[in-house]
């Protein structure tokens, strides 16, 4: 049971990824990167790492990548009439997505009840995954964390700076 | 009845080969990106699958920073693709040789 929901996980991520690469239009591309955000979120979800599935999905399905489909948008406005025809698209995620959400309920709905509780990294604390997460995210790795809000505070210094228009000098 | 390691570690491969690929043979700027996106998403799958197989929740702590990392660069990254953008009207990388001799 657990290889069936491993290995249809495993095969939509393989398919979409090769769909990034191989599709033409990157609007298709990036929906491709978008079912296979989700699944990547399902695996994790298979793994025990509930936080990090819903980190997944808000951060690189929900943040990530609409900053690209805007990028996508803003460059290729010329080429209009690509999207003239977008309910195949949206049948195809949406169908995806379903099905996806559907495995979800199989996995966690007779799971949890019927075989016993799988041994993961949390268990023995007798901690939920966040509450373990956030213990050693607190503790241990402290300082890195400090470390990370630099980062983002840099890169969005570094985005605006970057994409803002030159200043024009006439109209001072 | 539990799923081996090295089927987390064959799949993280497919995946980050696939986004190896990609970079390598696309020429359209917003592809490659999403390629290196696909590689980060491997590389996470391992971390994760390695912290479930070591009973070791650190490799959940690290996905965590590599997935801040990816927001930053995917900003950085977006806003030079902008900036290419509005200098050469382009986002083709072989138009790009300002910095080949």
């Amino acid at each position: 049971m657990e290889h069936l929901f491993f290995f249809y996980f495993a095969l939509v991520i393989a398919a979409s990824s090769v769909l990034v690469v191989a599709l033409r239009n990157p609007i298709y591309s990036a929906l491709s990167l978008l079912i296979m955000f989700f699944h990547v979120a399902g695996l994790y979800v298979t793994l025990h790492a509930e936080f990090l599935a819903a980190v997944q999905v808000i951060v690189y399905a929900g943040a990530i990548l609409v900053l690209y489909l805007f990028v996508v948008m803003l460059l290729n406005l010329k080429q209009d009439e690509r999207y003239h025809r977008q309910w195949p698209a949206v049948a195809a995620v949406g169908s995806t997505l379903a099905l996806e959400a559907i495995m979800l309920t199989l996995l966690k709905g007779p799971a949890a009840t019927a075989g016993p509780p799988a041994a993961s990294a949390t268990a023995a604390a007798g901690l939920g995954n966040t509450e373990a997460l956030g213990d050693v995210l607190y503790s241990t790795y402290l300082f890195p964390f400090e470390v990370a809000s630099l980062i983002l505070l840099v890169a969005m210094i570094g985005a605006i700076i970057l994409a803002k228009k030159d200043i024009v000098v006439s109209e001072g | 009845m539990t799923i081996p390691l090295s089927y987390y570690v064959t799949l993280s491969a497919v995946v980050f080969f696939t986004g190896l690929v990609g970079v390598l043979i696309r020429r359209n700027i917003i592809i490659i990106l999403l390629s290196v996106e696909l590689m980060l998403n491997a590389t996470n799958i391992n971390f994760v699958a390695f912290s479930q197989t070591f009973h070791n929740i650190a490799g959940q702590v690290f996905v965590f920073f590599a997935l801040t990392v990816a927001a930053a660069e995917v900003a950085v990254g977006l806003a030079i693709i902008i900036a290419l953008h509005r200098a050469k009207s382009t986002i083709n990388v072989d138009e790009f040789q300002l910095l080949k001799w």
